[in-house]
């Protein structure tokens, strides 16, 4: 077994998916000579020519537009966008139509099409580059919404979210494209909608996806030092959403910590919260907790390590889940402290 | 209709080396003394792009999308606005930027990454650099309309790449421009490339400029690398838009010499002998050329730049040595006018965190 990265392996679903099928096209900004911007479509245009791997103008809703015809037309597009905030241009396509199109035509017409969208921070990007954006996307019935966060997800995933007969965003964890695994490809992992138990642990779960994931098993690996044994769980696709495996886990634990990168305020990690409280409520021991980047606008470079939940935000959860009954007064004060 | 058709070829003074062309355009040309301060910002705004790429190669600057090559155009347009114009710059105008007297490290701060914009839009009357495309186009718009509504007589000069060229954006901006009839001037800057993208992959119009006649927006295209040509098609842009006849479109035709950005590897997509056709047609040798031949820049003058511009990047390298001053709670300082309830709870977990682990 050789060492692959996370591009690579994203690259190679690819490939393996033009091979065995050629109603899957690749389209975007840059993915063809230059073979992206990340380099995950590198050669695709060489090995299969262009008309199945191109370069289209500058202009993502017409790029997201134009795969939703395409995918009326019986392809099955995978299209990238470069970064995460030059997705919104093609919000309105994605919101308006790639999550409606089965549900408006009541089942007669369907998109099985792809958009991957290189997503979150920690790489010193300027501003535009880092957003988090998986909440817009999750909150739009609809849509898959997929985040792995190992080299094996990310080739696995990647397949399965082409072969899937709905939309799928796809967001890449930019920070891990370049984390490398020995894994032999092809191969396949858990199918969509089933969370990972990363690491096992009895005392409390840790709930993350896509770039949390790696900071939560960090801190697993940190607070067993301080006695804590600690079960994470990697989500894996947000939509579907695995409720068996997180309240399986917490009913063992009675604990919870929802760890994201992304602001806190309405974010996915509020939805496991509340997932979590309403079919563990008896199995809690302590509040549902979420650790998660600061409700600003992603800040510029030489700020983002402030904003970034790190293993320190995530063991400071834990001191504070000891304290059931004594509540933490950040959580009683209206308003909080000034 | 007339009026709304580009001419066929883009307008030039000047040879690629730099001698007058034997039938010049109808446009009025620039006076002598605009075109040496042209020349003066020019050579300085070289000197101060190579430092900012040196900079990113010790780590100084995250990233540098270079205007090498383009400088006719970043300086041109700032010389035929006015200081009470607005600026819509993106990311590339750096050049520009410093032109208009921008302090060149606010400039950076973006690509440094210390703030996501480093100067006071109103004191300079330029909009933060924009990395969105097109965006701000729609922008230029909108205050260009409220400037004509005030009656100040003030217009919009806004940026654009010729592969931005292609989102809705743009096209929304045109349309609305014309419309409203807002006095604003949009470049689009030509450099043949969106990232890899070649133009050709990018629009099958006869010309960028071309795109102005569906909106109703009258358009020229230029030579981007000749500098005289340059100030004559913006100034008589600039001129249209100010008398209150509505926006006009400049496309320049320019090229950039290095990569999109320092991160960028341009030989995946482009011939080095592209490059040296591009390399003979310097917008600054051009115009060095077309000076000496006028007997506007002697030797002594040229020096005294030159020496001017090696100031200007030891001072700026200097201070780029030194870290930014930055201050962690800025993170909330500036979401809202005020900060919510949440956001001072946030702000005070921060502190806690930087007095456990400063
Ligand atoms: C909406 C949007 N999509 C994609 C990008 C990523 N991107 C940054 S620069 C660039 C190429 C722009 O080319 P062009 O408009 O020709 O301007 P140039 O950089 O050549 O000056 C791309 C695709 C972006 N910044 N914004």
């Amino acid at each position: 077994m050789a060492p692959t990265t996370m591009a690579q392996a994203l690259n190679t679903a690819l490939r393996d998916a033009l091979h065995e099928d050629d109603r899957v096209l690749v389209f975007g900004e840059d993915v063809g000579a230059l073979g992206g911007v990340f380099r995950i479509t590198d050669g695709l245009t060489d090995k299969f020519g262009d008309e199945r791997c191109f370069d289209t103008p500058l202009a993502e809703a017409g790029i997201v537009g134009f795969a939703v015809g395409l995918a009326m037309g019986g392809f099955r597009p995978v299209v990238e966008m470069q970064f995460d905030a030059f997705a919104y241009p093609a919000f309105e396509q994605i919101a308006s139509h790639v999550a409606k199109l089965r549900n408006r035509t009541r089942g007669r017409l369907s998109l099985p099409l792809v958009i991957r969208i290189p997503y979150a921070g920690g790489i010193g990007g300027v501003e535009h580059h880092c957003d988090s954006s998986e909440a817009y996307y999750a909150h739009t019935p609809g849509l898959k919404v997929a985040t792995p966060a190992t080299v094996a997800d990310a080739y696995s995933m990647l397949r399965e979210a082409i072969a899937d007969p709905d939309p799928v965003v796809f967001l890449e964890p930019k920070k891990l494209y370049w984390s490398k695994s020995d894994v032999d490809l092809p191969l396949r992992t858990e199918p969509f909608g089933r969370a990972a138990v990363r690491r096992e642990g009895r005392d409390a779960t840790v709930v993350a996806y896509g770039p949390a994931v790696p900071v939560a098993l960090a801190a697993a690996d940190a607070a067993a030092g301080e006695g804590w044994d600690l079960e994470v769980v990697d989500l894996r696709t947000i939509v579907p959403f695995d409720d068996e495996t997180v309240t399986a886990s917490v009913r063992r634990t009675g604990r919870c910590v929802v760890v994201q990168e992304a602001p806190g305020f309405a974010g996915v990690g509020a939805e496991v919260a509340a997932r979590v409280q309403e079919r563990c409520f008896h199995s809690l021991h302590a509040p549902v907790l979420r650790v998660s980047g600061f409700d600003v606008p992603y800040p510029p470079p030489m700020l983002e390590h402030h904003h970034l939940p790190g293993v320190d935000r995530v063991l400071d959860a834990l001191d504070r889940l000891q304290r059931d009954d004594e509540p933490d007064p950040r959580f009683l004060a209206v308003g909080g402290p000034a | 209709m007339a009026l709304l058709l580009p001419s066929a070829e883009p307008v030039r003074y000047l040879t690629d080396t730099g001698t007058p062309v034997t039938d010049p355009p109808a446009y009025p040309v620039p006076d002598l003394d605009l075109l040496v301060t042209a020349y003066r910002k020019m050579v300085v705004g070289r000197r101060f792009d190579t430092q900012a790429t040196a900079l990113t190669k010790q780590g100084r600057l995250a990233v540098y999308p270079s205007s090498h090559g383009q400088e006719a155009c970043q300086v041109g347009a700032v010389l035929a606005v006015g200081a009470g114009d607005w600026l819509f710059p993106t990311y590339r105008e750096s050049v520009a930027l410093v032109t208009r007297g921008v302090d060149p490290v606010e400039v950076l701060s973006l690509l440094r990454g210390d703030a996501h914009c480093g100067y006071d839009p109103r004191a300079h009357h330029v909009a933060p650099q924009c990395t969105p495309l097109a965006t701000q186009t729609l922008h230029a718009t909108g205050l260009a309309y409220a400037e004509r509504r005030k009656g100040s007589g003030a217009i919009a000069l806004a940026f654009i790449g010729d592969g931005a060229t292609s989102e809705g954006d743009f096209h929304e901006a045109l349309n609305f421009a014309a419309v409203f009839r807002a006095p604003v001037v949009f470049l689009v800057q030509n450099n043949r490339y969106a990232i890899s993208v070649p133009l050709e992959r990018q629009s099958a119009a006869p010309s960028l400029a071309a795109k102005g006649i569906g909106y109703g927006v009258p358009a020229e295209q230029v030579d981007g690398n000749d500098p005289v040509a340059v100030l004559a098609v913006l100034t008589a842009a600039v001129a249209h838009a100010r008398s209150g006849a509505g926006p006009f479109l400049v496309e320049a035709h320019t090229y950039r010499m290095d990569a999109h950005t320092n991160a960028d590897d341009a030989t995946r997509y482009r011939a080095a002998a592209e490059v040296d056709e591009w390399r003979r047609r310097d917008p600054v040798a051009r115009l060095e050329a077309y000076l000496r031949g006028r007997g506007a820049l002697t030797d002594a003058d040229a020096s005294e730049i030159a020496a001017e511009a090696e100031e200007y990047a030891a001072a700026l390298r200097a201070r780029m040595n030194a870290d930014p001053d930055l201050t962690p709670t800025d993170l909330f300082d500036h979401v809202y006018a005020e900060p919510t309830p949440q956001l001072r709870e946030q702000r005070a977990t921060l502190l806690a965190e930087l007095v456990e682990a400063p």
